[in-house]
């Protein structure tokens, strides 16, 4: 570009930073094909024992499952609440919106342990402590922040003049969400949903404070399993999390190349 | 304006959610923080009467200053780079960074236990290549947290530089180098004082996020270094003591609105979180 390039130094630094960040991740790989019950690398063979017992073990399908029922309940929470506000808060574009807008990325902003700390007490007065309800609030809540971002930056090039001469023609307000306003942003909307989902699905800080036995999600599994037993199993989970991840990302990037045009 | 009433309804399952379910359990913490064990500021006192409170916050600032000086700079570099790759190039790269930041940060913990405890990857290269004898304690101390946090903060501070450094024009480089300047002052007088306010959002982000970072420092830390959160956690889930650990949290939110209303003069605050798309 312009004909400037950077100098060896910088990139061979450029190069070792990208390193650092894909290749110690890399190494579950291996690791869960391990032949041996311990964490290693495969000494003889290959082996896929450790899948099998994940796959067939009645607790870990538990914590998997209750993990998807809770992130698709909680990005369904956090898609309607935040596309909804951000389309409120693109239209009526005052003062009062832009401090809507910000407190509605307070959750990005202030750790979850602090959360956390709050709901503890506040779910145990409301009874909601350990319950598939009280979990699926949090996550709904904290996962708004990313639908707002999307679909405001999807918003960003949406002409308003179409929303107008939508309006001026006699369309009723919901008729104009819905044939008008939803179709255009409808990719920013999935991205934000990708988002949340991966935001709850991969959420551990208040899971700790706010769930005990009765909701016992994958990443409470992980953390008890990290602390406990370091067995190959876990490398066996990291691998298939990490495979979703990366799908889930493919996904958003193929939506953003469409949307770009 | 009648019509507009409409728009207004729109805002409100958002606002009611964030009201009733965030914002509350959060005035929750402060509200505790001056009322528990007894109210007034008994709990705040401990901040400068109390060697125990005193180290935790001592060790989370100087991890965190460490972790943000290293993200920085690594991500600056890797920024500079991909802000003067080819358009081509540049998707690779951002793959290369986007990728890890949203892998869970479970699985990186345990990726970064595999290759560094006692027994691990790395322990075990070295020695089979007879550099060591002895296996290096390179998790469970302070050395594993910033390795297992730096990880996790790269992709944070690539983010915003790379937006600032997008918008500088690289005809201005090449046009330093054409009027003689070397590649070194071509850098230090062009490029880097128009990419200086994105290093700022940067540095403010990463700083942030590493304050009330939990779960890398918990598993990597081991429990022999504590940083903030995982003090937090120990006062209310296993010695039940709320106040004391509501009173580090609000500090520790205090600290973050702080930093953010200070550098907000400086700093494009929407920009900041757009940069995350």
């Amino acid at each position: 570009m312009g004909g400037y390039q950077p100098g060896p130094f910088a990139r061979g630094i450029a190069w070792a930073t990208v390193l650092y960040l894909l290749l110690p991740i890399t190494i579950v790989i291996p690791v869960s094909l391990t032949d041996q019950r311990y964490l290693s690398l495969p000494y003889e063979s290959l082996s896929l024992q450790h899948y099998v017992n994940l796959l067939t073990s009645e607790a870990w399908r538990g914590a998997i499952w209750q993990s998807c029922l809770i992130a698709v309940a909680s990005t369904l929470i956090a898609v309607v609440a935040g596309t909804l506000c951000a389309i409120a808060c693109w239209r009526i574009s005052n003062g009062a919106t832009n401090l809507i807008r910000a407190l509605m990325l307070l959750p990005l902003i202030i750790p979850s342990i602090v959360y956390a700390v709050g709901l503890y007490r506040y779910f145990g007065k409301l009874d909601l402590l350990d319950r598939f309800l009280g979990v699926t609030l949090a996550h709904g809540v904290t996962g708004i922040p990313y639908v707002v971002i999307t679909v405001s930056t999807a918003l960003a090039a949406f002409d308003p003049r179409l929303e107008q001469a939508a309006r001026g023609m006699g369309a009723s307000l919901s008729q104009t969400l819905r044939w008008v306003i939803l179709p255009r942003i409808a990719p920013g909307i999935l991205s934000g949903a990708i988002f949340a989902f991966i935001h709850s699905w991969d959420e551990l800080v208040m899971v700790l404070f706010i769930a005990s036995r009765q909701v016992f999600t994958l990443p409470r599994k992980i953390w008890d399993g990290i602390n406990e037993n370091l067995d190959p199993s876990m490398a066996a989970v990291a691998v298939l999390l990490i495979l979703f991840t990366v799908i889930l990302l493919g996904l958003d990037l193929a939506l953003r190349r469409r949307r770009e045009g | 304006m009648r019509r507009d009433a409409g728009w207004w309804v729109l805002l409100l399952p958002a606002f009611l959610l964030m009201t009733i379910f965030y914002l509350a359990p959060i005035a929750q913490v402060l509200a505790i923080s001056v009322t528990e064990p007894t109210p007034g500021l008994g709990n705040y006192e401990r901040l400068f009467t109390n060697p125990a409170v005193q180290r935790v916050i001592g060790t989370t600032l100087r991890i965190c200053i460490i972790t943000t000086l290293i993200s920085l700079a690594l991500g600056y570099v890797l920024a500079y780079v991909i802000a003067l790759a080819s358009p081509r190039a540049q998707r690779w790269w951002l793959l290369g960074v986007l990728v890890p930041l949203w892998i869970s940060v479970l699985v990186r913990a345990f990726a970064w236990v595999t290759l560094l405890r006692r027994q691990g990857l790395v322990n075990q290269g070295l020695q089979g290549m007879g550099v060591i004898d002895e296996p290096l304690q390179l998790v469970w101390n302070e050395f594993g947290i910033v390795v297992g946090m730096v990880h996790y903060m790269v992709p944070y501070a690539v983010l915003p530089m790379l937006a600032s450094m997008r918008e500088i024009d690289p005809r201005v480089l090449a046009a330093a180098r054409g009027l003689g300047a070397s590649r070194f002052t071509a850098f230090t007088r062009v490029f880097l004082p128009l990419s200086a306010p994105g290093l700022a959002a940067a540095a403010v982000l990463v700083f942030i996020v590493t304050l009330g970072f939990y779960i890398t420092p918990a598993i990597l830390g081991g429990g022999k270094t504590l940083m903030a959160a995982e003090w937090i956690k120990l006062q209310i889930l296993d010695l039940v003591r709320w106040g004391l650990g509501a009173m580090l949290a609000t500090v520790m939110v205090l600290t973050i609105l702080v930093t953010l209303a200070v550098f907000s003069r400086v700093i494009d605050l929407g920009r900041m979180f757009g940069a995350q798309r």
